[in-house]
């Protein structure tokens, strides 16, 4: 699906990148916990959090995740919105719960992304 | 303070106590179950015990939940001995928070407890300086029948 | 729908409170490992799938008043989270899946779409 699908999809507000909205992604992967993310996501997807703090644009920089869909209406501060704008993340915002966005989304056809945790080495995928 | 007559507990939590995290709001919900408070009234308390309880546990050396229950409303008085808040506004930001990896990794430390707490409350009162701990007092009005 | 019924068509492994799994009903999920976003947000009767697996879930479980409790991605819940679990009655389940799938299956299931 591509970004503006998923703004439209869950009356999400783009907070960085209204330039990708073009950007298409496939899978998926929602988690509060970015150790889990580093430790099970795949690169290229769209990573699906209610953690509103600096670390997850990080972890999504790290990944090379797609784009991050900050759920459940939180607070974004200045600093995760500029730490976005510099690693060139898009950010998109939606007032739903993550199980409402992961429900809507899975039947839209999104896949997810995640290694399995019988496969997880210590490298991760570039 | 809330008139001792009212008191329906006094409950002490140890800091860095994870492993019990809850149960202290957990007696409060049964409690106020049997005197057959409202069901959305206790959604509040519970939310409000439980995020101070962790808030105790996770910053404080020690601290305690009272709680008082009036004919028209629940108040829950939180008082803890430890490193305080220095300063209060940037404490109630949601997502501000100083908790340490461990802590995150447990799934707390998200920023949100004290603005939470705030949300659940009818009146919210905090005062605390550092070293001198937190002290909480929060009224959730019972309407009349 | 009832947790049995969820079980089943999931493939979940229950580890707890099994004979709580015919008479609980589902009422909608939450997702979520963020402990204050749970208590803030959960409605009672929700299946709650998470990551986390340490004591402190059965308290909010409890506190909320949810259906269960889902850990997904083959995460292994503790041995006394297990026991709490038993003692506060809330029905632990584990699946292999990770969270997005298995939200979005359980949404199907539930008529969501």
């Amino acid at each position: 699906m591509r970004l503006a699908e998923i703004r439209d999809l869950l009356d999400a507000t783009v907070i960085v990148g209204e330039d990708k909205l073009d950007i298409d992604v496939r899978t998926a992967f929602g988690a509060d916990l970015m150790s889990d993310v580093l430790a099970f996501a795949r690169s290229g997807g769209l990573l699906i959090t209610g953690l509103s703090t600096p670390q997850a644009v990080r972890t999504a920089y790290a990944l090379d995740i797609a784009a991050i869909l900050v759920c459940r209406g939180k607070f974004l501060s200045d600093k995760f919105i500029e730490i976005a704008r510099e690693l060139n993340i898009p950010v998109l915002w939606t007032p739903y719960i993550m199980f409402e966005v992961c429900g809507r989304l899975y039947q839209e056809g999104m896949t997810a992304c995640t290694r399995l945790a019988s496969d997880v080495e210590d490298k991760h995928i570039a | 303070m809330p008139n001792d007559e009212y008191l329906e507990g006094i409950f002490y939590i140890q800091g860095r106590d994870f492993v019990d995290a809850g149960a202290v709001s957990s007696e409060i919900k049964k409690n106020l179950k049997e005197k057959g408070i409202p069901e959305s009234i206790i959604r509040k308390v519970a939310v409000i015990t439980f995020e101070a309880e962790v808030n105790i546990i996770s910053y404080a050396d020690q601290g305690t939940i009272q709680l008082f229950v009036e004919p028209d409303a629940i108040i829950i008085a939180a008082d803890d001995i430890g490193q305080g808040i220095p300063d209060i506004d940037l404490a109630l930001q949601e997502g501000y928070s100083t908790a340490d990896d461990s802590i995150r990794e447990m799934g707390f430390g998200a920023g949100m407890g004290l603005a939470n707490i705030k949300k659940s409350s009818d009146i919210f009162e905090i005062n605390s300086e550092p070293g001198g701990g937190v002290h909480l007092k929060c009224t959730i009005n019972i309407k009349e029948k | 729908m009832t947790l049995e019924r969820l079980v089943e068509e999931l493939g979940l492994k229950c580890k707890c409170c099994w004979e709580k799994l015919k008479t609980t009903e589902v009422k909608g999920g939450y997702a979520g490992d963020l402990l204050s976003d749970v208590m803030a947000n959960s409605q009672a009767g929700n299946v709650w799938v998470t990551r986390q697996v340490h004591m402190n879930i059965v308290a909010v479980a409890s506190l909320k008043d949810l259906a269960g409790i889902i850990i997904v991605q083959g995460a292994n819940p503790e041995k006394e989270t297990i026991d709490k679990a038993g003692r506060e009655g809330i029905p632990i389940m584990v699946s292999e899946l990770p969270e997005f799938e298995l939200v979005g299956r359980i949404y199907q299931l539930l008529g969501k779409g």
